[in-house]
């Protein structure tokens, strides 16, 4: 316990950010790919059941693969399942970065920021080519 | 687990368990993605097409089924440790904290069963 004398003195606190500087707040990129990877992952999290009921109506029956057909017809769907197709691209890619971050490969500061770049320019054009071929453009 | 010769980092040890753990079932989840292009692409290639067939055919051989849930329950465990840190990090109140992450166990047993009665019953 050698820092017990150290904890008891009383030391300025800087925490709690406000929403208006949190909307002001720039993060550098390696910052904002580990946040969207925490969204991301947040969202995917939540996201099971439906994820699971689509697997299922695929597999179980030709007319319930039919059916998942016509669901996916719809505007709104086609927006979700982007939202789930763009979350398991960051979430994948930025999680391979991380794990050669893990083995102290690319962890200096400009090595970090270029592949914190690249993981975005992958996964962002990735969901691009997805949007296109969702929404009958491919 | 010992860092250095002074410094002992105690607990319950269950941290870097759980650090460890948590790559690992991320490796399980990036080996099996591409394992499961590879074979989506050959088997549509073999088909020259897709359907309702081709797709449900992928998932009857049983070391298939294996692959998938064993995939599918390495997600679940890694879902649990990023919820349990999300909860962690910014629940603070013990009660609401506990009752989430009871939550988040029950959500993943549930899909976790519904995972392995869709893969066993293609």
């Amino acid at each position: 316990m050698a820092n017990q004398t150290a904890s008891a003195r009383v030391r300025p606190q800087f925490r709690n950010l406000s929403l208006g500087q949190l909307a002001s707040y720039r993060l550098p990129p390696a910052g904002l790919l580990s946040i969207l990877h925490r969204v991301s992952g947040v969202l995917l999290f939540l996201m099971l059941p439906v994820l699971l009921w689509m697997f299922e109506l695929s597999l179980k029956t030709e007319s319930t693969y039919a059916r998942l057909r016509v669901v996916f017809g719809g505007v709104l769907v086609k927006l979700v399942v982007l939202a789930l197709v763009w979350a398991i691209l960051h979430h994948l890619f930025a999680g391979i970065r991380y794990l050669a971050l893990d083995l102290h490969v690319g962890i200096a500061k400009e090595p970090s920021t270029r592949s914190a770049l690249a993981v975005f320019a992958v996964s962002l054009a990735l969901a691009l080519i997805a949007a296109l071929w969702l929404f009958g453009v491919i | 687990m010992a860092i250095g010769p002074k410094r002992l980092v105690v607990g319950a040890h269950y941290g870097l368990r759980d650090w460890l753990a948590q790559r690992l079932t991320a490796l399980i989840l990036a080996i099996y993605t591409v394992f499961f292009l590879v074979y989506l692409v050959i088997t549509v290639r073999i088909a020259g097409g897709f359907s309702y067939d081709q797709w449900a055919a992928m998932f009857v051989p049983v070391w298939m089924k294996v692959l998938t849930l064993t995939a599918i329950f390495a997600l679940l465990y890694h879902a649990w440790i990023g919820m349990r840190d999300v909860w962690m990090d910014y629940v603070r109140a013990t009660g609401v904290r506990l009752g989430l992450l009871l939550l988040t166990i029950l959500w993943l047993f549930f899909c976790a069963i519904w995972a392995a009665q869709i893969v066993w019953s293609v």
